[in-house]
């Protein structure tokens, strides 16, 4: 049977504060969509308003959503590298 | 619909085909044992991971069928895209490293790292297989409809093609020649959507499609009764009317002995015929096309705009237009639709698509697919539904075995990490540019009516041949890059955790690759015939299942082992199962695999098409319950390492 991983496991004394970090991000993106689909079902009217620069709420929330997504990748990114480099010198 | 095939096509379809044998033939040397066969040896950089992992994710649905939703029904289809990435951030900051730390080759290894279960390796490799076969056919199902054009094959044809090359690929050569495949894949499939927008921009709107683009007759009637309607014009005389639900069907013989199908519009007390396309489905099996056989080529492809408001004025053409003056005209503009419709008359079945006139504003925000307000006649399982998908979709990418175990070929958590988050900057500037060509094609007049899938490529064929060959080869490799995965990740489920970790069969290292290669070919010989038998669906709808299913039978599992110290070996096998169980048994009951199986849609006993709101749940629940009552396997067992 196989039991050692495809490679080897590192230590890692940031895990407690990248897992804090993303289950903070999770939740606030979770809420960000939540609020998207919550319109689609109570007021589907209101993805028709048009919002900025001549585009409706649906379209800017949509795009909002994928760029979000993006941006908080990085910054999740940057502070868990941010994490490893300070806490796993030794 | 029958299409003109290209030389060039057929030559750069050749070229990538060849290319991607080659890769395989040079990984195959390298491949001898299965850390090799299953994660590349655990040493793929993250940038090339990141965009294998585009390459990977970016299926036949992504490319094929997103776009040929939101041809079909607007920003509806838009919604898969934002859903499918939305998934990537549960992927991102919940499961991704965790899951590294806790995996050797496959999910099973992951979920049973903490518990060394019988139940759990024999429940995660059940789910494996089953995610990665529902996820399977409608990638096959993209490589028939793509061969139809492409190399003016018939679908069934494609199926086989695609299954043998890629049975080939995982059979030879495993998880290396698969990353190196996704990822040139991945890379060319955003470069050339990227050109394909450019190209739908440079366009712009306009009521013309093209020169040869067919004009529909528009003829006056005069209704008498509702129902009763006679022309006016003597070249011609009303043959049969058809009174289909609230809609009327006129077919009209001219004086020179040809007919046709019209629709009866009653607009501002004035009655038109409008031409319809159809097909007629003869007591023999024939097919006929706009009443003809289909090698006269009397259908065409259709789509277009109505009215153009630019500016709050009327005009026929805007010219080159950006992307938000181009989403924002569309929306003040009118979109032809083509709606379908099924109806007998006499021993023929008929299928007509009508001229259906639907406001830019409605084809902009979400509801043309899936109803959502009560003046459209939204029920309950209407929101239901559409709750049910964005829950799927969000919650099944980090789900997916064959994209869990693309964290193993990367030597370290740091890299799975950036990794996931080179796929999502790839991946999410790849599904904004799907809503441009969706619309692109649903306005260009390229649109099959047939086949909703082939709108990208078809949209690609009116802007020239050479870059309707690029995408349509782009686009079968994206089938290969995909079903390679997901044979990898099944033919580990048997191969691997079945086989191996289950029944503990005694293998060498290179028995062990054997039986992962058996188990590739047995898993792409099932997903042919599986292909073949679903042609005509659409591609995100099937895939969408497959989320719902991944969703339903392991991220529960995923999440709770990682963030609830009370789960037991015993909630997780049988929250995977009871998962499976509902997310398929709703699917089989739900409306649209009633019509697959001939039967009416309205009268499927379970009015759900999306089984997520209902499965996932339950396998929550379960999780939670059977946790808590089988503590004590917790408290005898000592989990330190």
């Amino acid at each position: 049977m196989i039991h050692e991983p495809a490679a080897p496991v590192e230590k890692d004394d940031a895990i407690q504060k990248k897992t804090r970090l993303g289950v903070i991000l999770f939740i606030i993106y979770t809420l960000i969509y939540s609020g998207f689909v919550v319109i689609g079902l109570t007021d589907p009217e209101m993805m028709g308003a048009e919002i900025i620069g001549g585009q409706n709420l649906a379209i800017i929330y949509g795009f909002g959503l994928i760029l979000l997504a993006i941006i908080m990748g990085f910054f999740y990114n940057y502070f868990c590298t941010k994490f490893e480099n300070e806490m796993n010198k030794n | 619909m029958i299409y003109g095939v290209s030389n060039l096509a057929i030559i750069i379809f050749v070229f990538i085909v060849a290319v991607v044998l080659a890769l395989s033939f040079y990984f195959a040397r390298k491949t001898k044992s299965s850390k090799s066969y299953y994660a590349a040896g655990g040493k793929i950089h993250w940038g090339v991971n990141g965009i294998a992992f585009a390459g990977d994710y970016l299926s036949a649905a992504s490319f094929l069928g997103i776009c040929g939703m939101i041809a079909f029904s607007g920003y509806d289809g838009f919604l898969y895209s934002i859903g499918f990435l939305a998934g990537w951030v549960v992927a991102l900051f919940l499961v991704a490293e965790p899951l590294k730390r806790l995996g050797k080759y496959t999910f099973a290894d992951a979920l049973d790292a903490k518990f060394n279960s019988k139940s759990i390796k024999l429940a995660a490799a059940i789910s494996t297989l089953i995610v990665s076969i529902f996820y399977l056919i409608p990638q096959m199902v993209g490589a028939g409809d793509l061969v139809v054009p492409l190399l003016g094959l018939p679908h069934w044809m494609g199926v086989v093609i695609v299954g043998s090359i890629v049975i080939f690929i995982v059979a030879t050569a495993g998880m290396t020649s698969t990353t190196y495949v996704q990822f040139i894949k991945g890379a060319l499939l955003v470069i050339f959507s990227t050109v394909l927008t450019i190209y739908v921009l440079k366009n712009g709107l306009t009521l013309t499609p093209n020169d040869d683009y067919h004009k529909f007759a528009k003829i006056e009637a005069l209704v008498t009764s509702d129902t009763i309607v006679s022309v006016p014009d003597s070249n011609y005389t009303v043959e049969t009317t058809k009174v289909v639900g609230k809609l009327v069907f006129v077919k009209l013989e001219k004086s020179d002995g040809s007919s046709c199908w019209y629709k009866l519009n009653i607009k501002d007390g004035n009655a038109s015929l409008d031409e319809v396309i159809y097909t007629t489905l003869l007591p023999d099996g024939e097919k006929l096309y706009n009443g003809a056989p289909k090698s006269e080529k009397k259908f065409f492809q259709v789509g277009h705009l109505s009215k153009i408001i630019l500016n709050g004025k009327e005009v026929d053409k805007t010219g080159p237009v950006g992307p938000f003056r181009f989403l924002k005209t569309i929306e003040s503009s009118e979109v032809v639709r083509f709606t379908k419709k099924t109806f007998t008359n006499g021993d023929n079945k008929l299928t007509v698509w009508y001229q259906n006139i639907t406001p830019g504003k409605e084809v902009m925000e979400p509801g043309l697919k899936y109803k959502l307000s009560e003046a459209s006649g939204a029920t309950i399982w209407d929101k239901l539904n559409f709750l049910s998908l964005m829950l799927a979709l969000f919650l099944g990418t980090s789900a997916l075995p064959h994209i869990l175990i693309r964290y193993y070929t990367v030597p370290n958590q740091r890299a799975a990490r950036k990794s996931t988050i080179v796929a999502i900057t790839a991946i999410g500037f790849f599904y904004m540019l799907t809503l441009f060509m969706g619309l692109g094609a649903m306005i260009n007049g390229v649109l099959d009516v047939e086949s909703s899938n082939m709108s990208g490529p078809l949209l690609a064929k009116a802007f020239g041949v050479s870059l309707f060959a690029i995408i349509s080869a782009i686009a079968f490799a994206t089938v290969l890059g995909t079903v390679s995965g997901l044979i990898i990740a099944s033919s580990g489920a048997i191969a691997h955790d079945f086989i191996d970790n289950y029944l503990k069969v005694q293998m060498t290292d290179k028995g062990k690759v054997r039986a992962g290669k058996i188990a590739a070919l047995s898993v792409g010989i099932l997903a042919i015939i599986l292909g073949i038998l679903f042609k005509g669906m659409n591609v995100s709808f099937l895939v969408g299942l497959a989320f719902a299913v991944a969703a339903s039978a392991n991220l529960p599992a995923i999440l709770f082992l990682l963030f609830w110290k009370k789960t037991t070996a015993k909630g997780i096998a049988w929250s995977v199962i009871v998962g499976v169980v509902f997310s398929i048994g709703i699917i089989l009951f739900s409306p649209s695999m009633w019509e697959r199986y001939g039967l009416a849609a309205s009268d499927a006993p379970i009015p759900l098409d999306n089984p997520g709101i209902i499965s996932i749940p339950m396998a929550v629940i379960t999780l939670v319950v059977i946790s808590l009552m089988t503590q004590k396997d917790n408290s005898t067992k000592d989990f330190s390492k």
